[in-house]
């Protein structure tokens, strides 16, 4: 058995953003999303029938592009040339391996072991900022039109 | 991508999240949530390991097909460090400290010049 802990292990984000934005003298700290329920859709077939599409938090455009150019679906041959400048741990890690974040190469081998039906041909990109009106107004439905387009099943959602 | 999550489930879609922001999707609530205890960045398996990224995706799937109520959370049993010796990752993303809390106060009254200036040239996101 591995050594035990007296603290809890898992990286509170939300404590950690305050504390640094706070020292970055941003006094009103950011009001994180909560909701008391929570939508519960089963699955009503197997997943070998099932086609999969994958939202990423990856740009199709480098930092400083328009909001809307950030709100994308693109083919999946397209998947390997995307952004990734947003924050995740640049002193641990890297993102040049886009299996890592965007797992097209690994789902397709799920498919081809018959795990899952198929892949949408396109993924689906979607901004992270600051705006929950903007995610629950204007992306979520312009992602689920696209996925309706594509006749996509069940989806795959990969925050970087 | 939290409430893209919940808005596909909501029109029917099943999904599930993969990703290391535990308490950030936790506190959202979505349906399934397969939590990997690694830095940012890499949510689907450590760089080029073909192996076990392709266990983690195969987790999701897995997720997808038994979870029978929302909020499921299930945790991955990889690790990030070999050992005890790298778990510093976890502390030192977005370090607050002595040595950095003066810099850190100076940088953000920078940023929020520019950022004043921007919006004075109608520039509306933060």
């Amino acid at each position: 058995m591995a050594k035990g802990i007296s603290h809890r292990r898992y990286v509170s984000y939300i404590d950690k953003s305050r504390e640094y934005y706070g020292a970055s003298g941003y006094e009103q700290p950011y009001r994180w999303a909560h909701y008391e329920d929570v939508p519960f859709s089963p699955l009503t077939k197997p997943l070998p029938q099932c086609r999969m599409g994958i939202v990423t938090t990856a740009d199709q455009a480098p930092r400083g592009a328009p909001r809307a150019t950030r709100l994308f679906a693109a083919p999946n041959s397209e998947g390997r040339r995307l952004f990734t400048e947003k924050s995740w741990d640049h002193e641990a890690t890297h993102t040049n391996d886009p299996e890592t974040y965007l797992p097209l190469a690994r789902l397709a081998e799920h498919v081809e072991a018959g795990h899952l039906g198929a892949l949408s041909p396109r993924f689906y990109g979607v901004p992270t900022d600051y705006s929950q009106r903007l995610t629950l107004e204007q992306d979520a439905p312009r992602i689920e039109a696209w996925m309706c387009e594509d006749g996509v099943d069940i989806a795959l959602l990969v925050p970087l | 991508v939290s409430l893209v999550a919940r808005h596909l489930e909501a029109a029917g879609i099943p999904t599930v999240i993969v990703g290391s922001a535990r308490d950030i999707v936790e506190e959202c609530g979505v349906p399934r949530f397969l939590f990997v205890d690694f830095p940012l960045g890499n949510p689907c398996g450590k760089p080029w390991n073909v192996e076990m990224q392709y266990k983690i995706v195969g987790g999701a799937l897995e997720l997808l097909e038994r979870a029978w109520m929302p909020r499921t959370t299930v945790q991955r049993p990889e690790t990030w460090a070999q050992g005890e010796a790298d778990e510093r990752w976890r502390e030192r993303y977005m370090w607050v400290g002595d040595d950095n809390r003066a810099a850190l106060a100076q940088a953000g009254e920078a940023r929020r010049r520019v950022q004043g200036g921007r919006r004075r040239g109608n520039e509306s996101e933060k």
